[in-house]
């Protein structure tokens, strides 16, 4: 009887240790849980797949980081990392001037140029004259949505805000918005799915704005927190060099969608 | 017009019986190519939430309750501003700075007295956010309940010498259960339907794994309409066993003609 | 009603203003003046505009969808306290199947699973009604005013069965019609029984408003969202938005008294 209560004593240490105390070693990476091909996604058996998760993954490895995917709603990840909650941002965020006032990013690991898609039998250009009159779906929260309120705004007939890019694209199929401004892979993947084929094609890419739409997309972490930006650069770096990064890419892409090289991080 | 009626219903059907004879049964099946076993899952721990929410918020209705009734004046009046913040502002609005704030602040806390900084998961602040909430309801039921209780009873317990441990336990739980039974059935169908808002937070539960089965399906309605079946059926399922425990706290009590 | 213990001392005590409730206050003060200095604020003047009209639709959408849901509720509520079967049965099904499921599925079921099946419906895009289907408030405005029908059916079918029968046949004993014994009789009754619980019920009403921001309407929880994601500031917009929802809380519940006040304690 004894050694039983011990047992259970010990095991319900453990259990709550388990609940409540982090391992120091951890990195908890928080991303939304809200579909974003390819970049994440969640299979029916409730696994999270795409580019990113096996980047991620990729990345952790090279670090010797001991990574938990931790999911946070898109617009709390930010207030997340801030308050300890996690650790680090792994989630398509774009590196901006915004962004880094309150947080730190590490070097870009990936960059696209933005794109606007519509209906079919609509005719226009991703530009502020052809816009006009339109009605434009963002994500909110993203560089995309700052950037169509710099630029689209008055143009636009409306910029609505939407809480994930999947429901932006289901409110262009169902006809509810003349287009969609996001990063071009995403839409790429949408515009080959069987619903991006039927109803809609590319419009353009919009004119390149450096402060808005930023260098690319970075690892966001602490202020201050320049040990894990360094190792996460370090992991960035040697995946670039031994293959990793292409190996993981050529399963999504037909390109190098990290954009071009640069020194600056 | 007619005709165009005649038109809307065609297409739905054509819309729908393909669907329902080829993709509708594979898409909820159980198995992984289906999202049936993730809608499941996602029901189950709702209604882990709600009766972790549930419970909490009863401990805390029983402690206000009380605190409400015989409490001093300070704790009456701070009881009364918790409830009525409670009850004024929107429960998603209270989720997000509970949510929030709740876990920094618990962590500050908890560095302030040379603790190591905890992680909270997600499952136990959905319950503490959502108990928070039943909290200030069941605080007002359980009090309605004890007023309800005839003083009388209270009173000859009195007089017998009970000590007021004894008289709660003998006199006041089981005399006012069957008045707080009809409110606390209706907190639990609140527990179950507030677990939904979560989605909003991120938190895996059954509203929150119908929005990711649909998006990666494309088969939003569909999914929606699964996804309220499994809401009703536990409503209803839950209203079963409302009605059984409504007789046994009605015991020996004359029968009640319903009023409502 | 029995007096609480608490207004029974209030009135023993005599007046609202005790000891500790000055204390009380001065704290409640020092906290909202101390959140006043050190909070951030700078980003109210920018956003203020936003937020006026984010009230507005907050309200706009509240009065509506309660007028339109209680004049759906009087019918379902009849229906079920004194229609036939054919009628009580559909009218029933309904009220279950929407207070068995959370609002923010049958939002969600209103707009993204209607408008997954618009592709599928080609002219559908050229009727009277696309323009109206094309924007997010209708749906918002259909799914809290159903809703509120739904949970008000009840409330007006158990307000109806209690209007005293002798009431009815002293009506038609006059040689009042049935229409007439409705409208003079029935009907203000019932509404007047079921008019304290209907102030709660508005409240509650007030507090599903929020949940049409998921469906991209810009309602006053929305405006505090942007501002929240535009500027990275967590507690402030939501401390604010709080405040709102209370000061309007507390309006509707002024708003029922008077009404409730207007109408003599006992009709019946």
């Amino acid at each position: 009887m004894k050694t039983f209560l011990k047992t259970a004593v010990a095991a319900a240490v453990i259990a709550l240790g388990g609940a409540f105390s982090a391992n120091a070693e951890q990195v908890k990476v928080g991303f939304s849980p809200e579909a974003y091909p390819p970049f994440y996604s969640q299979d029916a058996s409730g696994n999270w797949t795409g580019w990113e998760v096996e980047i991620v993954q990729a990345i952790c490895g090279a670090a010797k980081l001991d990574c938990v995917l931790t999911p946070i709603p898109w617009d709390g990840l930010i207030p997340a990392l801030k308050t300890n909650k996690i650790d680090a941002i792994m989630n398509s965020m774009s590196i901006t001037a915004e962004r880094e006032k309150e947080i730190d990013f590490s070097g870009k690991y990936y960059n696209t140029p933005t794109a606007v898609i519509g209906p079919k039998d609509q005719k226009y250009d991703a530009t502020p004259e052809g816009l006009k009159g339109k009605i434009l779906g963002v994500q909110v929260s993203t560089v995309h949505a700052a950037y169509a309120k710099k630029h689209f705004t008055g143009s636009a007939a409306e910029i609505k805000e939407y809480q994930t890019q999947d429901e932006a694209n289901q409110d262009l199929v169902a006809g509810r918005i003349d287009g969609t401004q996001a990063d071009s892979i995403a839409l790429d993947a949408f515009l080959k799915s069987e619903q991006g084929q039927a109803c809609c094609d590319l419009k353009g890419y919009v004119a390149p704005d450096l402060e808005v739409l930023g260098p690319g997309v970075g690892a966001g972490v602490r202020k201050g927190d320049t040990e894990l930006a360094g190792k996460i650069n370090a992991a960035i770096k040697e995946i670039r060099a031994d293959g990793k990064y292409a190996e993981i890419t050529k399963k999504y892409f037909d390109f190098d969608i990290y954009g071009e090289d640069t020194q600056s991080n | 017009m007619p005709a165009r009626a005649g038109k809307l219903g065609a297409t739905l059907i054509d819309a729908i019986i393909p669907a329902v004879a080829s993709g509708l049964l594979d898409l909820l099946a159980l198995e992984p190519p289906g999202w049936g076993g993730n809608l499941l899952r996602g029901l189950v721990s709702s209604v882990e939430i709600a009766v972790g929410a549930y419970v909490m918020g009863l401990l805390i209705g029983i402690g206000g309750a009380y605190g409400k009734l015989y409490g001093g004046p300070v704790v009456r009046d701070l009881l009364g501003l918790y409830t009525t913040i409670v009850r004024a502002v929107p429960e998603l609005v209270l989720i997000l700075m509970l949510y929030f704030a709740g876990t920094d602040l618990v962590n500050r806390v908890l560095i302030a007295f040379g603790h190591q900084a905890v992680d909270i998961n997600g499952l136990i602040a959905g319950i503490g956010v959502l108990g928070i909430v039943q909290g200030a309801y069941s605080t007002e039921v359980l009090r309605g309940a004890i007023l309800a209780i005839p003083q009388g009873q209270v009173e000859a317990a009195r007089a017998y010498g009970m000590s007021p441990g004894l008289l709660l336990r003998r006199i006041t739980l089981p005399a006012m259960l069957p008045f707080a039974i009809p409110g606390l059935a209706n907190l639990w169908l609140i527990a179950t339907k507030d677990t939904a808002l979560l989605a909003i937070v991120g938190f895996n539960e059954l509203t929150q794994t119908t929005r990711l089965a649909a998006g990666a399906t494309k088969a939003y309605f569909t999914f929606f309409l699964a996804a309220g079946a499994l809401y009703l059926a536990l409503t209803l399922f839950s209203n079963v066993i409302i009605g059984r425990v409504e007789r046994w706290a009605r015991r020996g009590m004359p029968s009640l003609t319903e009023t409502r | 009603m029995a007096e609480t213990p608490a207004v029974a001392a209030v009135r023993k005590g005599g007046g609202w203003l005790q000891p500790h409730r000055i204390v009380l206050i001065s704290i409640a003060l020092a906290i909202v003046l101390a959140s006043i200095f050190y909070l951030r604020w700078d980003w109210l003047p920018a956003y203020l505009p936003l937020a006026v009209q984010g009230i507005w639709r907050t309200i706009w959408l509240l009065a509506v969808t309660s007028v339109l849901g209680i004049a759906l509720a009087i019918p379902l509520g009849l229906a079920q306290a004194a229609g036939p079967w054919a009628l009580a049965a559909p009218a029933r099904a309904f009220c279950t199947i929407i207070r068995g499921t959370p609002l923010l599925l049958q939002l969600w079921l209103l707009y993204y699973g209607l408008g997954s099946l618009f592709p599928q419906i080609p002219w559908i895009r050229d009727s009277f009604l696309w323009p109206y289907l094309r924007q997010a408030w209708p749906y918002g405005v259909l799914s809290l005013t159903l809703s509120f029908a739904g949970y008000e059916g009840e409330v007006m079918r158990g307000a109806f069965a209690g209007v005293p029968k002798g009431q009815l046949e002293a009506a038609r004993a006059f040689g009042m019609r049935r229409w007439t014994a409705f409208r003079r009789i029935w009907l203000p009754q019932a509404l007047h029984r079921a008019l304290p619980t209907l102030a709660g019920e508005t409240v509650l009403q007030l507090k599903a408003t929020p949940l049409v921001a998921t469906i991209t309407m810009v309602d006053i929880y929305a405006v505090a969202s942007r501002v929240r994601q535009d500027t990275f500031i967590t507690y402030e917009p939501l401390l604010l938005l709080a405040a709102v929802y209370m000061a309007v809380t507390g309006i509707i519940v002024l708003a029922f008294r008077r009404l409730e006040a207007r109408f003599p304690a006992r009709v019946g």
